[in-house]
């Protein structure tokens, strides 16, 4: 009985924050309901990248606008292609855009939030700047302004989201950092001789890796909504089916009566989004330790 | 640090910044966009008049001189005229201004008073049912794209119900206000889920401080905690979060100014996009820039003014 107990009580210590964070999403219905929703999207895209499903999206499948029917679930668009096709086919797209913004994201965010908050001074005040700058200028002007000069396409949706959506993931983890650089494991890495580099990612990086995690899926979400914005400036994806050019396209149908493209694509975003933001909550009450017990 | 010298250096580090913001556009502008001799003058411009442009333009100048010239319409607010529409841009925008306000204005005031209202009824009911639904039906609202909510609502309720104007404006001063009521209503829907969400989120890490059980224990009733203890110190942020969106006001509805017709500042700045009016996005970008960098200065102060302990940092 005593050594039960005793194992007992040793397994509970030794539960890591991600095992506890993976049992509270696992344990809370809402969560799980929203990974089970994730890991679709993701399979779905991951289909579709392979030309698994989805592949003929392109092709005339009946005539011009036809609504929804038996034949054509959520009917056809101007070309008379599948509208419910697109949808699919844009999860790709929008997966592909939210992957490429959060890594643009981290690793700006990472890099430059690391830096100024290990080495502080100049370099700190440096970086404190230019990301204050950058904050200063209201993101959806910034936005416009660097997807205006890099011209239509896929790529300058998540390269010019990823520029501009990294400040807040830097002025996290240059907090974090000061907390953490002259911890006693820190100092002990020093003791053992630890260069300045091998103590920011070997040492410091994995007690701060939560932080990074709670912001992908921030952003993620966020490009996703902010694609459909770019998408009716004119400056969004081109050559392949996407949420936001679906919206877009109907402005110009609405007054004709074909609501279902846009019905299509806000409905397929909504479950994604919905999904992220309800994981988003759900691995800040996870691993945020100061949130812990609330 | 007393008071008088932490303004005078936060009203200095606005500077550096500005002149960073400078710097960005420069970049933008006139570094790394392409020649808007192609834009204006067309494909078949000969060489002499895409010269002449560029030395009307003053692009022949050297950089550094190209970039203080930027430096100093953001101080002197001379931003120069419009490529598209030939008019001052400061005219413009004070042309501009009064159609946005008067969308932004009520707007800003209607969603910050109904979200805060709704905070707080789900903070005093926090974790009942009434609780969990206001929280699903504000991130199901958030995960809606605003140019849906736009495009249906100005379909739906304008075009098919005829319940609204479907565009357009009018300047006089009762005159405005049916063309106005359909775009608030609309932004009311977009903003109020995140907004909920975040006052919920700061009502709620200050219902679990220690004072607040140190009020109910000495029997201060549920209500009078929620008021007089909860609210005042959730303030803070409240306050922040509120005065930052004000700049904000100026700039106006990017997308909705264009839908509906309104000519305010935000379907100016999407005109000058489409049109590659690069002055008057460089002037707008600094402009809401500066307002931006004013009321960031004014929140810190009001911060130090109402929470005596940072006053200390």
């Amino acid at each position: 009985m005593a050594a039960t107990a005793v194992t007992n009580t040793v397994t509970n210590q030794s539960k890591s924050l991600w095992r506890h964070a993976w049992s509270t999403i696992i344990g809370n219905r809402l969560s799980c309901i929203a990974l089970i929703i994730v890991v679709f999207y993701f399979t779905l895209a991951l289909l579709t990248f392979m030309g698994v499903i989805a592949g003929d999206w392109g092709k005339e499948i009946g005539p011009s606008y036809s609504p929804p029917s038996a034949e054509y679930i959520f009917g056809t668009d101007i070309f008379g292609r599948s509208v419910f096709l697109k949808m699919i086919k844009g999860a790709e797209t929008a997966i592909a855009i939210g992957l490429a913004t959060s890594a643009i994201t981290i690793v700006i965010g990472t890099i430059l939030g690391m830096i100024a908050g290990y080495f502080g001074g100049i370099i700190d005040e440096l970086i404190v700047w230019f990301y204050t700058t950058i904050s200063a200028i209201p993101g959806i002007m910034l936005l416009v302004a660097i997807a205006f000069i890099m011209g239509k396409g896929t790529s300058t949706v998540f390269i010019s989201l990823g520029i501009t959506s990294w400040v807040g993931l830097c002025r996290i983890l240059r907090g974090e950092v000061m907390r953490h650089k002259d911890r006693e494991y820190s100092q002990a890495a020093s003791a053992l001789g630890a260069g300045s580099f091998r103590k920011l990612f070997k040492h410091i990086l994995p007690n701060i890796t939560h932080v990074i995690i709670i912001n992908f899926s921030l952003t993620f979400e966020m490009a996703i909504k902010s694609e459909v914005i770019l998408s009716y400036l004119g400056l969004g994806v081109q050559g392949r089916p996407s949420w936001g050019t679906m919206i877009d396209d109907s402005k110009l149908e609405l007054s004709r009566g074909v609501w279902w493209q846009l019905a299509a694509a806000t409905f397929a975003m909504f479950f994604i989004v919905l999904a992220f933001n309800v994981l988003g909550d759900a691995l800040r009450d996870a691993l945020d330790p100061k949130l812990k017990g609330k | 640090m007393n008071l008088y010298s932490y303004i005078l250096r936060r009203l200095l580090y606005v500077i550096p910044v500005l002149l960073g913001v400078c710097l960005i556009v420069f970049v933008i502008f006139n570094v790394v966009a392409p020649d808007p001799a192609f834009l204006l003058l067309g494909r078949h411009a000969t060489l002499q008049q895409i010269a002449d442009l560029h030395h009307e333009l003053g692009m022949d100048r050297p950089f550094l001189i190209q970039y203080l010239d930027i430096v100093k319409s953001a101080f002197t607010f001379d931003f120069g005229y419009s490529w598209s529409s030939k008019q001052q841009i400061w005219e413009m925008f004070k042309a501009g201004a009064i159609p946005s306000l008067s969308i932004t204005l009520p707007l800003f005031m209607l969603v910050n008073f109904s979200a805060i209202s709704i905070a707080l009824l789900v903070a005093f009911y926090r974790g009942k049912l009434i609780d969990k639904i206001v929280l699903i039906v504000s991130i199901a609202m958030m995960s809606i794209p605003s140019l849906a909510y736009i495009l249906f609502g100005q379909w739906f309720f304008a075009y098919k119900l005829g319940w609204f104007e479907i565009s357009g404006f009018d300047p006089s001063i009762p005159g405005f206000i049916p063309y106005v009521i359909l775009p608030i209503l609309l932004y009311v829907m977009i903003s109020i889920g995140p907004d909920t969400r975040f006052y919920r989120a700061i009502i709620l890490d200050e219902v679990y401080q220690d004072y607040v059980r140190t009020a109910r224990a000495k029997g201060v009733s549920e209500l009078s905690v929620m008021f007089k203890h909860v609210l005042k110190n959730a303030m803070i942020p409240i306050l922040t979060y509120v005065i930052i969106q004000i700049p904000f006001l100026l700039l106006g509805l990017l997308l909705a100014e264009s839908f509906f017709s309104i000519p305010g500042l935000g379907g100016m700045v999407l005109k000058a996009i489409n049109t590659s009016d690069f002055p008057v996005i460089k002037a707008m970008t600094i402009l809401s820039a500066l307002g931006f960098i004013i009321f960031g200065i004014i929140t810190d102060v009001l911060y130090t003014v109402v929470d005596p302990r940072m006053r200390l940092k």
